[in-house]
């Protein structure tokens, strides 16, 4: 067998790994791995921050399933990458990041470009490692996409340092990962699915609380049989939005800080809430002790972990919320529940999300839900973090799983625009918006240029209100108004747009909206749209930090 | 309520580990006691003995989290009445002529040696249970204590009776 170069190592893995693109940037300890990329052993996307690079793979995995690869330099490349891994991290995104890193004599000696990037990402992957023989190169490549799709999703880093990017070795390709200490499935539920069926056939008011894991497992379809079967209302996280068909008769949306009333309402009189792929994250429970205050608590998860962090459950299954719904689907009975539904419609109908249009200027919701009809519902929707986020996710009628890409857990400021580059890379041909804030946008606005020089399509829509909108709405309501450092003296983006090759299109006037917004869809290649809206629209209902789901407020049809 | 409770874990003798389990303690707010480190009887494998003081609730949590680190193979707690517990110290106290022989006494009924002599001090290594190095501290700091080490706990569990 011929030997090969660690870099043509770490290429033959990949192809293994069936990897069709990686996001990356160069420098001076990844160079053999370029010089090889030069012949296009497969795509490439050449990223101008190398935060983006991890982004751009986060929003290729969430949006296709499949792993996301970014590829970074040592020191400061590798520094870049931390908020994407820890973006990831929090989102459970299966992404594999590669490091260059200084010649293995050199490590430790505070060498030119070098960061200990194994030590920095140690809390915010799921993983890592760092190669410094090559005989272990391609066993640790194996093992790093086995570990980050496997069980709970997660990112894994490899350090490569340069000298073993350099050395020779026969290539072997392991078959199979040996690692003692990681069991991704353990599933231990004995008895546990009848107990559970049997408190749902006696439930009178379940609600189901669905969550990223439902979409992670491929378990959006028996969810949907089993809500339909057994006439269960569903909830649906941010990260599970697209679990469950938004406008079907049994979904309320989303709970919690910024979700509905009616979906807050039926968490303070559910009986019994069964979370599937939930971790009962502090935006959705509010209070602690105010949280689901009449329901017995039922957990479903891949992580033995997430069981009883939050709050304490009064069953819990640990395993694939597919297979465990699966198996639950047979065992529960078909029930009217004719109250409770009827319940759940009369809040639906007397306290749906509504916002005021009255003013001249365009309401930020309405460009939402411009969208929303303009597209049927059908496109993939990328987010940044903020108040146009809370808009998209409450205005936008998500059918589909793996069609809103949004930063829930780390609430990263600029994850959208990278993010939106890996979803129309993994889903080429469909549609790809990403719905933008004018703050969180230019925390990654170089990605334009990467966005023009591959002409991706995406149509990018900055909700423009001249303001960090949430934390603006935060001190409206909480310090007097004191808007301290939250309005922006913004660049003109039509002409930033333009300056990358990207065009650019302005609305300003109410009565234009839904025509500029077309023109923007249907025009083939990327699109920049600066909506500008009314500045000091708030989000509602909101539940105030620290206040108990009941005690939101605002958003009220009336409450005006 | 809280109380201290002790962990053996079983981990992968490889570089870094150590600081994937103190950083996930740190991380997540949990508190080390004591934390003990050692090859196993196979070098493959190294044991920490980990004290650390918490509820039922946050002990769970700690297991569970330790649990998911890919490089951890085992976690057991260990029953404190089922199992064979030790602390060695070493002990520099201040020790004049006359002193001596007191603290020789002292040292022999602990069960302790004395492992260094010189003109004003003497060395003690003392191993037993945690109480057991305490009392001894305590009755010691009468001379003036200049210098412990203590190895933090070690156990293991107690053969099965069959």
């Amino acid at each position: 067998m011929s030997k090969l170069t660690g870099a043509e190592i770490f290429i033959e893995s990949l192809k293994r790994e069936q990897v069709e693109v990686i996001f990356g940037y160069p420098g001076g300890k990844n160079i053999p791995i370029y010089n090889l990329l030069y012949d296009n052993p497969f795509k490439h996307i050449l990223v101008r921050h190398e935060q983006a690079a991890a982004h751009a793979a986060d929003g290729y995995a969430r949006s296709t399933g499949k792993v996301g690869v970014c590829l970074a330099t040592s020191g400061p490349g590798a520094t870049n990458l931390v908020t994407g891994l820890a973006t990831a991290y929090m989102d459970s995104v299966p992404v594999v990041a590669f490091t260059g890193q200084v010649d293995t004599k050199s490590i430790g000696t505070d060498a030119f470009q070098e960061a200990d990037i194994r030590g920095i990402t140690m809390p915010v992957t799921k993983h890592n490692y760092l190669v410094t023989d090559i005989k272990d190169l391609a066993r640790t490549i194996k093992e790093a996409f086995y570990i980050a799709r496997t069980g709970r999703p997660g990112p894994v880093l490899v350090d490569m340092p340069v000298d073993v990017l350099g050395a020779r070795m026969e290539f072997d390709y392991p078959e199979k990962v040996d690692l003692p200490g990681y069991e991704p499935d353990l599933t231990t539920n004995g008895g546990k699915l009848e107990r559970l069926a049997e408190e749902i056939n006696s439930a009178e008011k379940p609600l189901i609380f669905a969550g990223g894991g439902v979409i992670t497992s491929g378990a959006a379809e028996v969810l949907r049989e089993l809500a339909r079967k057994a006439r269960i209302p569903v909830i649906t996280s941010l990260m599970g939005l697209g679990a469950y068909p938004i406008d079907d008769e049994l979904s309320l949306g989303m709970p919690g800080m910024h979700g509905s009333r009616y979906a807050n309402y039926a968490l303070c009189e559910a009986d019994l809430l069964i979370g599937v792929g939930v971790r009962f994250d502090d935006r959705v429970t509010g209070r602690l002790d105010a949280f689901a205050p009449k329901a017995k608590i039922v957990h479903i998860d891949i992580d033995p972990a997430e069981i009883n962090k939050n709050v304490d459950t009064f069953i819990s299954l640990v395993g694939d919320a597919k297979e465990v719904l699966s198996k639950l689907l047979p065992l529960v009975e078909e029930i009217e529940r004719k109250e409770w539904l009827a319940q759940v419609a009369e809040w639906k109908r007397k306290y749906p999300l509504a916002y005021k249009d009255e003013s001249r200027d365009i309401k930020p919701q309405a460009v939402v839900q411009e969208l929303n009809r303009l597209t049927g519902g059908k496109a993939i929707i990328v987010t940044e973090v903020g108040q146009h986020q809370m808009w998209a996710a409450q205005y936008y009628n998500y059918s589909y799983p793996r069609n809103f890409i949004t930063s829930g857990g780390l609430g990263t400021m600029g994850f959208g625009l990278p993010a939106s580059i890996g979803a129309q890379v993994g889903r080429e041909g469909e549609l790809v918006i990403d719905i933008s804030g004018d703050g969180s946008f230019q925390m990654n606005v170089q990605e334009l240029a990467t966005i023009s020089e591959y002409n991706l399509p995406v149509k990018i829509v900055i909700i423009n209100n001249g303001t960090l909108g949430m934390v603006r709405q935060w001190q409206e309501l909480l310090h007097q108004k004191r808007y301290s450092s939250t309005i922006l003296k913004n660049p003109d983006f039509v002409k930033l747009a333009d300056a990358y090759g990207i065009k650019g299109i302005r609305i300003e006037n109410k009565d234009e909206l839904a025509v500029k917004l077309n023109e923007a869809l249907e025009y083939d290649g990327p699109v920049l749209v600066d909506a500008v809206v009314a500045w000091e629209e708030n989000v509602w209902p909101m539940v105030p930090p620290g206040a108990g789901n009941h005690e939101m407020i605002g958003g009220e049809q009336d409450d005006k | 309520m809280t109380s201290k409770r002790i962990l053996s874990v079983t981990v992968a003798n490889k570089p870094g580990v150590l600081s994937r389990i103190t950083g996930l303690f740190s991380r997540r707010n949990y508190n080390i006691n004591s934390l003990n480190v050692g090859e196993t009887e196979n070098p493959e494998y190294s044991r920490m003995t980990i004290v650390v003081d918490a509820d039922d609730r946050t002990l769970e949590q700690i297991k569970s989290q330790l649990d998911k680190l890919v490089e951890v193979i085992q976690i057991t707690e260990l029953d404190r009445t089922n199992i064979v517990d030790r602390d060695l110290a070493l002990i520099r106290v201040n020790s004049s002529r006359s002193q001596r022989s007191e603290i020789i006494q002292i040292v022999d009924t602990f069960r302790a040696r004395i492992v260094d002599l010189s003109t004003d001090t003497i060395m003690i290594e003392a191993t037993g249970t945690p109480s057991k190095i305490e009392a001894l501290i305590e009755i010691l700091k009468d001379f003036g204590i200049i210098d412990i080490v203590r190895t933090g706990l070690v156990a293991l569990n107690r053969g099965v009776v069959e």
